[in-house]
């Protein structure tokens, strides 16, 4: 064909059908918590003492992690989706990144040596690793939908983003469940479930993500 | 880390604007926009005349590029049929350019993007001359798991009339007629002791 002939079609193509759009990402965003907020409330629910646990510090460092984690990769994986988006806001993920290294940090100064092992272990570690990939299927598969829309120049890092966001919202919300709120636990078990939805996500977006 | 300090205080990126004024030369007041910008901005907001415009300069302009960045020798894909890609990709999502940026840079983002999927597809099928290649490419035939000594070796353990003979024709490699001379007996008894050395042969390597 010629390549006159094909402008005169997409011209065509223009005048006739409305103009592709992609649904906003703060739609999707609040889809994904929702998805994930009822995953919980339908499945284990929340631990019985969260009144007396948001009280303590080490529980509501979770929340702050998981929210900043999910924030931070949801703006560079909304950025990647565009054909011109800014490669340098992946630079944002180093701060939840050091947030956990601090935390880590201080958990060691102030924790005796002799406990250091039990609570990096904890009891929750196998729930850790199902229900973190169970609760951020919802969002990945939301964050995924949303970046077909749109022009991704790296379908890999696309798909592994949108798995690290979802892990970070299924995270948020497992938070409110597990009774191990020690960072050494947290730095342990959360990674390795995320990675679950990061490799995922990374499968995934290299087969559907081209485009 | 000054990308971090700029997102969490929502402040733009230093660019020359500030230097400008730093210096007190006041910027161009309206900021030129590329013709094509303008072209597919208006495109996008219903003029189809213009989005015509726009596929045609951008046609024009990813020419140059296609006829750089494609290789030679992709058999059926020439510089033109990559244009035609970039442009249903620029088409299929027009909806990622935002209004306010430039379109050069968006342009040749997708451009880019096609051209080296467009390298991924149609690039597993260059063909190549084999002849130089030859020797790489050279495997050693196939004797059926027996290398020249086993086969001597074999042969050794048939006896009398039936091992000169198979020896003659297999290893040696002369003719029924000459081994038939040779031995002073008739071609048809070469014959019948041949076949009867290869049978043993073969239900001895098959057991």
């Amino acid at each position: 064909m010629q390549t006159d002939q094909l402008i005169a079609q997409l011209q065509s193509d223009a005048a006739t059908k409305p103009r592709p759009s992609a649904v906003g990402w703060g739609f999707i965003t609040i889809c994904a918590v929702v998805a994930a907020g009822l995953a919980l409330a339908a499945t284990v629910g929340v631990r019985p003492d969260f009144s007396t646990a948001v009280e303590t510090v080490r529980f509501d460092f979770k929340f702050l992690l998981t929210a900043i984690l999910a924030g931070t990769a949801l703006v560079a994986l909304t950025e990647l989706a565009r054909p011109t988006g800014d490669r340098r806001k992946l630079g944002l993920l180093l701060l939840p990144f050091a947030l956990l290294v601090g935390s880590v940090v201080t958990e060691l100064a102030v924790l005796p040596a002799s406990l250091w092992e039990a609570r990096m272990v904890g009891t929750n570690y196998a729930s850790c690793l199902t229900v973190i990939p169970l609760f951020g299927l919802g969002p990945l598969s939301l964050f995924i939908y949303a970046s077909r829309k749109r022009a991704p120049l790296r379908p890999m890092l696309q798909g592994a983003l949108c798995g690290l966001a979802a892990a970070a919202v299924g995270a948020f919300f497992y938070a409110a469940h597990c009774t191990d709120d020690s960072p050494l636990f947290v730095a342990t078990w959360y990674p390795l479930a995320s990675a679950i939805l990061v490799v995922t996500g990374a499968v995934v977006g290299q087969r559907i993500l081209r485009w | 880390m000054a990308e971090l300090f700029d997102f969490f205080l929502l402040r733009p990126r230093n660019d020359d604007h500030s230097r400008f004024e730093s210096i007190d030369v006041k910027p161009a007041t309206t900021p030129t926009r590329s013709e094509m910008s303008v072209l597919l901005q208006d495109g996008l907001s219903g003029d189809n005349g213009a989005y015509g415009r726009f596929l045609e300069g951008a046609a024009r302009i990813l020419r140059g590029f296609c006829a750089r960045k494609l290789p030679p020798g992709l058999p059926g894909f020439d510089a033109e049929d990559l244009v035609q890609e970039i442009l249903m990709a620029v088409h299929a999502k027009r909806h990622t350019w935002r209004t306010e940026e430039p379109v050069e840079p968006w342009l040749f983002a997708i451009a880019r993007y096609k051209a080296i999927d467009a390298f991924r597809k149609h690039g597993k099928r260059i063909e190549v001359d084999i002849s130089d290649h030859v020797d790489a490419m050279f495997v050693e035939p196939d004797v059926s798991g027996l290398v020249a000594r086993d086969v001597m070796k074999a042969v050794d353990t048939l006896d009398g009339r039936t091992r000169e003979v198979v020896t003659a024709i297999s290893i040696e490699g002369k003719s029924i007629e000459e081994t038939a001379e040779r031995l002073d007996i008739s071609r048809g008894a070469v014959r019948v002791a041949f076949h009867r050395g290869l049978k043993i042969l073969s239900e001895r390597d098959a057991s």
